[in-house]
């Protein structure tokens, strides 16, 4: 283990928490079609995604963004073709999305994912979800549902490792922008 | 042609992409998995993603281009580039000095990257070795040498029917000798460790050193159809033909046009492939062309995504370990 030990909360109930903070945007009252829209970011906040779609509202569309095309650093990172491209519901206009990520850092990946959704699509709405923040933004972006806030020492990251299992770890001066 | 180095940068990265020839396994499949991911842009709504924003391209057609040209100018709108297209009628050998003069006056514009056809073989190499450090070229076809993203998008399509490589028997059928086109799919084939490559042709069409390149050689289309899972047909170059290498085109057809009936010799699964234009009735007959075994409206199409991968792959190259 790298760097200064934060004790991390399981996967799991960060999960949890996040479900149920998530279950009031689903109301049973309307039907799939007119529920948000649930989207995760490539790689981390598409599994978490997956978990809460499949425990909120497992017929509804779940979409995936993959936001290489879109970050601002493209030119110093590169491509991952390893990781799958964008995948989102058709009709996307009017609609409610749920965005979710893992980790909310700088900011930058959200602004990446708004200005990719914004090319499929006008939704209503976006509302951001986010597993872990950790405070030191670079830009005026905040999430309205966090399942945990953390702080960091500076030049530490948190990852989300998976898909199975799940695990949180913390890494001391790992590239990893988020 | 030693284009090999100048094309990677020290990282082994690609920073030109001039011919398939010096390239590695791993690029190329890197290529084809990057435009894998770009298929998707063109379902979308804004059929854009802001890679290539800001950055200017110039499209230099020294010889005529219709397909390769307008996905190259696709490729680089959805790329969100800023495009500059010029064809340049040439009918002097135009090389040396006023070439050098064209890259020069160019680069006092700031252009970031330049696609380049020429009738000279050597010419996209020529256009690198000149360029500012920091500029690339792709190779749009140089004369008879390479046309490396017709190969790639060809090896796409292929991908996308047949999967693996090591299992396939692919022919290329037709004029070899003129053709910058079948020299990069024969480097590229080779490279994806492709089981067996024919190349069928008559005599006068193949060039001397064709055997070297490890394929078979055919001069009976029948037999070299036989059992193949892929078939490839190259456009007679009518253009490029000095003296007397072909009594007649209705002769060509009758000894080396792809019929159905020949055909029905490859696999019944077999696919039709041509990178265009095609002379119907020449080189391949009509209902072949239209048929339900012709990928070759397919691989225009994936000749953006193709396209785009390059350039993005190139913009991209100081990037981190793609395995990150």
């Amino acid at each position: 283990m790298h760097g200064n030990y934060v004790a991390l909360p399981s996967v799991e109930t960060l999960i949890e928490k996040l479900t149920q903070a998530l279950k009031p945007y689903f109301p049973s009252n309307l039907s799939p079609a007119d529920q948000p829209i649930i989207i995760g970011i490539e790689t981390g906040g598409y599994w978490i995604a997956k978990a809460i779609h499949q425990a909120i509202a497992p017929g509804n569309d779940l979409g995936r963004l993959n936001i290489t095309f879109y970050r601002d650093d493209f030119t110093k990172i590169g491509l991952h073709p390893t990781v799958k491209p964008s995948s989102l519901p058709t009709d996307i206009d009017g609609k409610t999305i749920i965005l979710i990520d893992d980790v909310l850092h700088s900011g930058r990946t959200i602004r990446a994912a708004m200005n990719e959704i914004f090319d499929y699509g006008r939704p209503q709405r976006i509302i951001l979800a986010i597993l872990i923040d950790r405070g030191e933004r670079e830009i005026p972006i905040q999430a309205d549902v966090v399942a945990e806030t953390i702080q960091l020492e500076s030049g530490n990251h948190v990852k989300l490792e998976g898909p199975d299992p799940l695990q949180l770890t913390i890494k001391s001066k790992v590239e990893h922008a988020s | 042609m030693p284009a090999n180095n100048l094309q990677l940068d020290e990282n082994g990265k690609l920073q030109h992409f001039l011919s398939i020839e010096g390239l590695n396994q791993k690029i190329l499949t890197e290529i084809l998995d990057t435009a894998g991911t770009f298929t998707s842009v063109t379902d979308r709504v804004i059929k854009k993603v802001p890679i290539l924003r800001g950055k200017t391209v110039a499209n230099l057609f020294f010889e005529a281009s219709t397909r390769t040209r307008s996905t190259f100018e696709l490729a680089e709108q959805r790329l969100s580039a800023d495009i500059l297209t010029l064809n340049v009628d040439t009918s002097a050998t135009v090389k040396g000095e006023s070439l050098l003069d064209t890259i020069h006056n160019l680069e006092a514009m700031q252009i970031d990257m330049f696609v380049i056809r020429h009738k000279d073989s050597g010419s996209a190499h020529f256009f690198a070795q000149h360029v500012r450090p920091g500029v690339s070229v792709l190779n749009a076809g140089d004369g008879q040498h390479e046309h490396p993203t017709q190969a790639m998008l060809d090896m796409y399509t292929i991908r996308h029917h047949k999967q693996d490589f090591t299992r396939l028997r692919v022919a290329i059928v037709g004029d070899i000798m003129h053709s910058r086109v079948a020299r990069s799919q024969i480097h590229a084939l080779n490279l994806l460790n492709t089981a067996e490559i024919r190349v069928i042709a008559p005599r006068t069409l193949l060039p001397v050193d064709t055997e070297s390149l490890g394929v078979q050689l055919y001069d009976d289309l029948e037999q070299g159809l036989l059992d193949v899972d892929v078939v490839i047909m190259l456009r007679l170059q009518k253009e490029r033909m000095r003296g007397a290498l072909l009594p007649s085109e209705k002769e060509y057809f009758n000894q080396f046009g792809l019929t159905q009936e020949r055909l029905n010799r490859a696999k019944p699964d077999a696919i039709v492939m041509h990178p265009g234009p095609a002379n119907r009735g020449v080189e391949i007959e009509s209902s072949v062309m239209d048929g339900n075994q012709s990928v070759i409206l397919q691989q225009v199409g994936f000749g953006i995504s193709v396209r785009m991968a390059v350039m993005s792959m190139i913009v991209g190259r100081s990037g981190l370990q793609a395995s990150e």
